[in-house]
């Protein structure tokens, strides 16, 4: 008993000191001064759900950092590593560090309304990054899922206006999935009344997995015998599962498909032609959005008073005020878009493109 | 193939198919009944047969474009099942042996992750792109890792004693984890150009011509075995199956080879490829895809590992019963261990396979994986009790799962109500099959 006891805790004061060294390195949990030179001495506190996750580190935080001391406010963060009930402690200390306002990345949505009541009831204005609170009060700051939908339906409608559309959806229990859809419907709604559309197969991916996508799209090209003109995927990585299913036809290219994320595989598909449009969302955009609401909500701007925002209800129906963002539907023609903001060299980008066939590319 | 319906059938008690019972009125059900048992027919892998017949000749006729029984879907269907297949045929080992591997989808997702940053990253600063031995040193880096995380989650089973369902619960989540911490999340496309013939697609093919001699040489080889297994039995004096039974069994196993092989190379190179190629018109056969041959592969290899090797031996003496094992005097531990590295060894081969198809690696890859490939084991008719189970069974099992979902695709129906039937399948399944067993067991 005593014997366990003992490797229970040196393996807790190992994975500790792993943890610790690890925060170090990605500047997770230790505060950070944003430079407190301009007026009043401003605090905005973030409570990062995961900061292990690559963009989080690379382009949220920078962004917000420097939207920050744009304004004169320090900066200070807390990362919950995963854990609903570490954000709802994170939260609370960043209360008691002196916090004038908080953006918090939620891990769970609803696990983490107690600490955002608190930090309401003491007057500490709270903004919803990225993922939905459902809290009235709170502001929620995001990419519009649904004009992305439109985006991705615009772009294919534009190169193919008559044909057969195959629509690859996102994970069934994933709203996303349906937000996008009917983002989608409400663009090509009149052309498939019309008929000059026809959709010819229609399937959710489970877990938005490639490799399913890819098995889909060979059983929809087996039903129609090839007759595929368009194919509406939601993302990224269910694109690359469509564009192998179609390379082993030889349409590759030939079909006109759509993805969202600018994944380096995907940006580099429409550079190679084989996919038509990657709906590009740049988190920094998100990131400044959410520092300068958050500096313009601590200086006690009201909820309503603060630029761009616009009222929607959220599923949970609550009229919520929140900043949508729009995202950058990207085709071959505005590549350079993501190359001059630094999102994607030029080397990944153009990886196996013939020299002179793409603007972006030389 | 044959051999196994032998194997299978030897396990059986010679006394009851030899019991005098019911001697004077007999069904002409029971009568066929008693010819399958004097041919030695495994009751199992026929129900299975039989099964997948049905689904195939009723989703053909429920598709809208009766595109089910159609060469290019059965083909479809052969390369979407392969990778499936080569994993639980390692994994009828593992249950065969009282465990369980959850890890095996998080394995591949790594493996094939490494497979994948070896071949686009790390190989071409050395010895450039597209270079004829970057497949080889990718598949090698695959099998090695996916076998060495096997072996280890193996040893902590086995000399550790921590049960196999929390060690590879742990796998689980790890694996899952460095795939996602080898690349940041990111995904990593395209595969090295002879490396994604691996993967089928229209140049990972033998052609038809080899798809032929294949065939011809699988028949021979069935063949043989009958000629041998009969040689053998005779040396020590063993009740011989009945001529005619020999035959029949020699005539179908070789009729569906061929059949099935005639059937596929009915599938050509899709037109617009062929225009792309300056074969515009022309019927060219793509023949046996690579990841089906290398499944077919694997089930013999596997098939003779379980039946023919000392190793295969212990693994069902283990799984009948540990104890009486370890007092006979089997190496309970160190088996146990090289299940678990067979099985990470097959991981390693399936990942290559799959991100050789997907022609991306993805941190995602093979997400829910150990679920679909423990269906096919058990709808195959390995057992959670330990000690039975066959290669074939899970191959067939696989092969139905695949066909459930594929044909479903074809007809419209959404992802949820798809894991709906196949949820159902897999219990029905195992009812049918233990409600038979309990019969046969009175």
């Amino acid at each position: 008993m005593k014997r366990r006891l003992l490797a229970v805790l040196a393996l807790s004061v190992l994975l500790l000191a792993a943890c610790s060294s690890d925060d170090n390195g990605g500047g997770g949990t230790t505060a950070a001064t944003g430079g407190a030179s301009g007026g009043g001495n401003l605090t905005v506190g973030v409570s990062w759900n995961n900061f292990n996750e690559e963009r989080w580190a690379k382009f949220d935080e920078p962004a917000i950092q420097d939207a920050l001391q744009t304004c004169g406010a320090k900066y200070i963060s807390t990362d919950a590593g995963s854990s609903a009930e570490q954000q709802l402690t994170d939260v609370e200390n960043l209360i008691s560090q002196g916090a004038n306002a908080i953006i918090i990345l939620a891990q769970d949505g609803e696990a983490i309304l107690p600490a955002v009541q608190s930090a309401l009831d003491q007057g500490i204005p709270v903004v919803a990054y990225d993922r939905l609170i459902e809290n009235p009060d709170s502001l929620y700051v995001t990419f519009d899922n649904v004009e992305i939908g439109r985006l991705q339906a615009e772009a294919i409608q534009a190169q193919v206006p008559k044909g057969n559309y195959v629509f690859i959806k996102g994970n069934s229990t994933d709203a996303n999935a349906d937000f996008l859809r009917s983002g989608q419907e409400e663009v090509l709604k009149d052309a498939i009344a019309s008929g000059d559309i026809k959709n010819v197969g229609e399937s959710y991916t489970d877990n938005w997995d490639p490799a399913i996508a890819q098995t889909n799209m060979e059983q929809f090209l087996t039903d129609n015998n090839n007759n595929v003109d368009a194919v509406l995927a939601e993302n990224d990585g269910m694109a690359g599962g469509v564009v192998a299913a179609l390379e082993a036809q030889g349409l590759a290219g030939s079909v006109a498909v759509s993805g969202q994320d600018g994944d380096v595989a995907g940006l580099n598909r429409v550079a190679l032609g084989t996919q038509t449009v990657d709906v590009y969302k740049d988190a920094r955009e998100l990131g400044k959005a959410a520092g300068e609401s958050a500096c313009s909500l601590a200086q006690g701007t009201a909820l309503q008073d603060v630029p761009n925002t616009e009222p929607f209800d959220s599923p949970g129906g609550n009229s919520m005020t929140s900043i949508f963002l729009t995202p950058q539907a990207i085709t071959q023609d505005n590549l350079n878009i993501p190359l001059d903001a630094g999102w994607i060299s030029q080397a990944d980008l153009c990886q196996g493109v013939d020299p002179g066939s793409v603007a972006a590319c030389g | 193939m044959a051999e196994t319906k032998v194997s299978a059938a030897e396990r059986e008690p010679e006394a009851q198919s030899a019991s005098p019972e019911g001697q004077g009125k007999r069904s002409l059900l029971r009568s066929l009944g008693d010819r399958m048992r004097s041919a030695e027919i495994d009751y199992r892998l026929a129900g299975m047969l039989l099964a997948l017949a049905i689904i195939w000749i009723v989703f053909h006729i429920i598709t809208p474009g009766h595109t089910f029984l159609t060469p290019r879907n059965i083909w479809n269907l052969s390369v979407q099942t392969a990778v499936v297949a080569i994993m639980a045929t390692g994994m009828v080992l593992v249950i065969v042996t009282r465990n369980i591997d959850l890890s095996v989808g998080a394995v591949m997702a790594a493996v094939g992750m490494a497979m994948a940053i070896v071949q686009h990253d790390w190989l071409p600063k050395w010895i450039g792109f597209d270079h004829p031995l970057t497949w080889v040193i990718a598949i090698a880096v695959g099998l090695v890792l996916g076998a060495a995380i096997g072996a280890f989650q193996g040893t902590i089973i086995a000399y550790v004693g921590v049960p196999s369902f929390i060690v590879t619960l742990g796998g689980f989540l790890v694996w899952r984890g460095v795939a996602w911490w080898m690349a940041s999340g990111q995904t990593i496309a395209p595969m090295d150009t002879l490396f994604r013939n691996l993967g089928g697609g229209s140049t990972g093919t033998v052609g038809g011509t080899w798809s032929w001699i294949l065939a011809i040489a699988a028949c021979v080889g069935i063949v043989l075995l009958q000629f041998t297994k009969r040689r053998q039995r005779r040396r020590y004096g063993f009740r011989q199956r009945p001529m005619w039974a020999e035959l029949t069994i020699a005539v179908i196993a070789c009729g569906a080879v061929l059949l099935l092989v005639g059937f596929l190379n009915r599938y050509y190179l899709p037109p617009a490829l062929a225009t792309q190629t300056g074969h515009e018109g022309e019927n060219i056969s793509l023949g046996l895809a690579y990841p089906v041959l290398i499944a077919i592969g694997v089930g013999i290899v596997m098939t003779f590992i379980a039946t023919r090797r000392r190793f295969g031996r212990s693994v069902y003496a283990i799984g009948g019963n540990p104890e009486a094992a370890e007092l006979a005097g089997i190496k309970t531990r160190r088996t146990i261990v090289k299940t678990f590295t067979l099985m990470g060894l097959l991981v390693g081969l399936a990942a290559a396979v799959q991100i050789a198809r997907l022609n991306a690696a993805v941190s995602s890859l093979g997400t829910g994986m150990e679920l679909n490939v423990i269906a096919a084991a058990v709808i195959g008719g390995t057992s959670f009790a330990g000690g039975v189970g066959t290669i074939v069974g899970a191959l067939l099992g696989a092969l139905i799962m695949q066909s459930l979902v594929s044909g479903m695709v074809l007809m419209g129906i959404e992802a949820p109500l798809q894991d709906i039937v196949v949820g159902i399948v897999l219990v029905l399944a195992v009812t049918l099959d233990t409600i038979v067993r309990r019969r046969a067991a009175k």
